[in-house]
């Protein structure tokens, strides 16, 4: 495969090419902030976190889907892009009901680090203070779309990891939610194993360990990797 | 003309709430009313929420008392898993009751409640508070932060944080001491006592010191409720409970929780947001009832460790009757309790179950309609979750121990005012005297922390067609 050779942020990276600019930067330890991204599974830009600027063009790319091209020139870290990402995360926060203070992944949350990496103090959106449901019919697990802010993690966990396609998305827009099964109770579900890669991939505290109180439920990404790992270097075949 | 004085808002106390005092034509005071005015809603907000998460939940009411909503909901939590927690959980969930108990009443005392006592009543309001204290007598004030600090210092090394720790959970608590927290405790526990002992000796001498004051701050006969131990004696966190009356006769004993709605009854009026809960047998307002220091004195038969027996043991010596009726005795109920809760303490870290890691019972939903109860310092605390089959919260009820004071207060409130005010010409002490007696309860309302005392009070006369005659503000 062809390496290209791109700048980022000034720095010259080479890549191999088909991969996304996200894997670039992060291969040459340059950091671009996301939420939507999970390492060993697809990518499909839905949290706009990881916008980056591309050479004159206006148009800000998704890094984890925009694939790298030689000479590219790409900004990860503008005043614009942190005025962007810094508002995502308070129409995110402003989106759902995300109390952190009584959420059992409060300290241990992707969007609760995101929102202070980015320093979000407040949030200049109204809330909506949409009324949502918590489904704990699971035996194991449970679901509080209070806190879930569509990144789509636990649907492609579960279709490409683990293979059950439990999880999907139903709706539209802002009004979009995870569903199992034909958005039938978790606990109804006969596709789930009940594996819990999606309260591992999970990055707040919307799908979490039945049992877990204020602050407990943190998320093992390890052993997702350790799957996604031994499939692609295919260790379990003989 | 009539007219009426309002205090708005009350200060020095948790929460918000404002009196009126009405006046008649001829300037006495006519009657006197407690308002809280503040709504919360969080019975509402909490249905739907988890029973795993209603702990950190209900916590939140309050920043004083976290733990004993904590606790309450944790045993709550306990009966919907039907499980019996570990014995290491119950000793460690006791040990951090004793510490909340110690915190909250030296808050009450000594950030709250002493200025008043140690300043004087009729002191200057811009200096009458913490701070004042501070400065007419560093070395007491520097002793009842200290003792405070101890307090949640306990309720930090067992739940990591100060306020608000979520560490009672249903089946048990998530982590227990470590050896050095232990001793950290055990070597403070000199100090402690001797402040406590200090405090106490200043309670003692406010009967002599202020003769009116002692005898109507809410000096009237009602009943008292308060979980009793096994063999009667002083307990806060489990037991059973039972109720006397003004004469010391058990009205009810070996009550359970469980069937709570049997002897409390909840009224509401539309002039306040807080319930006025009553013993149900008497009806309303009949059945007016005190919780708290005051009250869990006059139900036990002893307390159980050697200093606070001693000391209950003059405290009654002291009382005209079998118990003490008047709310002005609840600073020195509370400062007994210290001492009983510092023995308490001390007693508990002798148990190495304190170090134990086996802390968590884990069960499913196995019982859909619970209530759990334990004892707040100001007094005692109901909660009542109603679930679904997974754990749901369809609805909860709690009642809260200021609550259960509500009518008291207000009476209370009346007495004073009755006592103390004589209008046209209003002068600060008065009013600072009803607060005072509102004070003595060491209401927590919202539970919000106005700890340092320096909120804004407003009073206004007001005739009767609504014009406001004269405004006294203190900042």
């Amino acid at each position: 495969m062809a390496v290209k050779t791109l700048t980022i942020d000034g720095r010259l990276v080479s890549a191999m090419e088909g991969q996304t600019v996200l894997e670039a930067a992060q291969e040459a330890g340059i950091h671009i902030p996301t939420l939507c991204h999970l390492d060993g599974v697809s990518d499909l830009g839905a949290c706009r976190m990881c916008l980056v600027e591309l050479g004159n063009s206006p148009k800000l790319q998704p890094a984890c889907v925009l694939k790298v091209a030689e000479g590219m020139e790409v900004r990860t870290n503008s005043d614009r892009l942190r005025k962007y990402r810094k508002m995502i995360v308070e129409l995110l926060l402003s989106e759902r009901n995300h109390v952190c203070s009584v959420c059992v992944s409060n300290g241990h949350c992707e969007l609760q680090d995101m929102a202070v990496e980015l320093g979000v103090d407040h949030s200049r959106f109204d809330y909506i203070y949409p009324v949502e449901r918590v489904d704990i019919t699971h035996q194991r697990f449970g679901v509080d779309h209070n806190r879930c802010i569509l990144c789509g993690r636990c649907v492609r966990v579960c279709d490409e990891v683990e293979g059950a396609h439990t999880w999907d998305m139903a709706g539209r827009g802002a009004k979009s939610f995870v569903i199992t099964d034909m958005n039938q109770p978790w606990g109804d579900s006969t596709s789930c194993t009940s594996c819990g890669k999606c309260v591992q991939a999970c990055p707040t505290g919307a799908i979490f360990q039945k049992g877990a109180t204020v602050g407990e439920m943190q998320k093992d990404r390890t052993r997702l990797e350790f799957i996604v790992t031994a499939r692609e270097k295919k260790q379990w075949i003989g | 003309m009539s007219r009426q004085i309002i205090i708005d808002p009350v200060t020095r106390i948790e929460g918000h709430a404002k009196v009126s005092i009405y006046l008649d034509d001829s300037g006495e005071v006519n009657s006197a009313r407690f308002h809280v005015t503040e709504f919360r809603g969080f019975e509402k907000f909490c249905e739907g929420r988890t029973l795993w998460e209603m702990a950190g939940i209900t916590a939140r009411i309050c920043g004083i008392c976290p733990v004993s909503h904590l606790l309450a909901s944790a045993k709550t939590g306990d009966k919907a898993l039907a499980v019996s927690i570990p014995p290491a959980a119950e000793k460690l969930r006791r040990l951090m009751n004793l510490g909340q108990f110690t915190q909250s009443h030296a808050l009450s005392f000594f950030h709250l409640s002493s200025p008043d006592m140690i300043l004087g009543f009729d002191s200057d309001p811009a200096t009458r508070n913490v701070f004042g204290l501070i400065a007419a007598d560093p070395e007491l004030a520097r002793k009842g932060i200290r003792l405070r600090q101890w307090g949640q210092e306990i309720i930090e090394l067992l739940g990591a944080k100060k306020v608000h720790p979520a560490w009672a959970v249903p089946g048990g608590v998530r982590q227990s001491l470590t050896e050095e927290s232990r001793e950290q405790i055990r070597s403070r526990i000199p100090e402690s006592l001797a402040t406590a002992r200090e405090a106490l000796g200043i309670c003692k001498r406010m009967r002599e010191r202020y003769p009116a004051e002692s005898e109507s701050f809410g000096d009237f006969p009602s009943l008292y409720m308060g979980l009793v131990g096994a063999n009667g004696e002083w307990e806060h966190y489990s037991g059973s409970l039972r109720v006397v009356d003004h004469l010391g006769y058990r009205v009810a004993d070996g009550l359970s929780e469980d069937n709570y709605k049997d002897f409390v009854g909840e009224a509401s009026e539309n002039w306040s947001y807080l319930k006025f809960p009553y013993f149900k047998p008497l009806g309303y307002p009949g059945g007016i009832y005190r919780v708290g220091p005051l009250a869990r004195l006059n139900v036990c038969d002893r307390i159980g460790t050697p200093l606070a027996d001693r000391e209950l043991q003059e405290y009654r010596e002291m009382l005209s009757g079998a118990v003490a009726n008047n709310s002005f005795l609840y600073h020195h109920a509370r400062m007994i309790e210290i001492i009983a809760a510092i023995e308490g303490i001390e007693r508990l870290l002798e148990d190495d179950d304190v170090c134990s890691h086996h802390l968590r019972a884990e069960a499913g939903i196995n019982r859909l309609d619970v209530v759990g109860v334990s004892e707040a310092p100001r007094g005692t605390l109901f909660h009542h979750y109603h679930l679904d089959e997974d754990g749901k919260v369809l609805s909860a009820n709690l009642i809260i121990a200021t609550g259960q004071n509500n009518l008291a207060i207000n009476r209370t409130v009346e007495q004073i005012a009755k006592r103390f005010v004589k209008g046209p010409d209003i002068a600060e002490g008065m009013l600072n005297r009803v607060e005072a007696g509102i004070r003595a309860f060491d209401p927590c309302l919202s539970c919000s922390t106005h700890a340092a005392g320096r909120m804004p009070l407003s009073v206004e006369l007001v005739a009767s067609d609504g014009e406001v005659l004269r405004t006294i503000t203190r900042d």
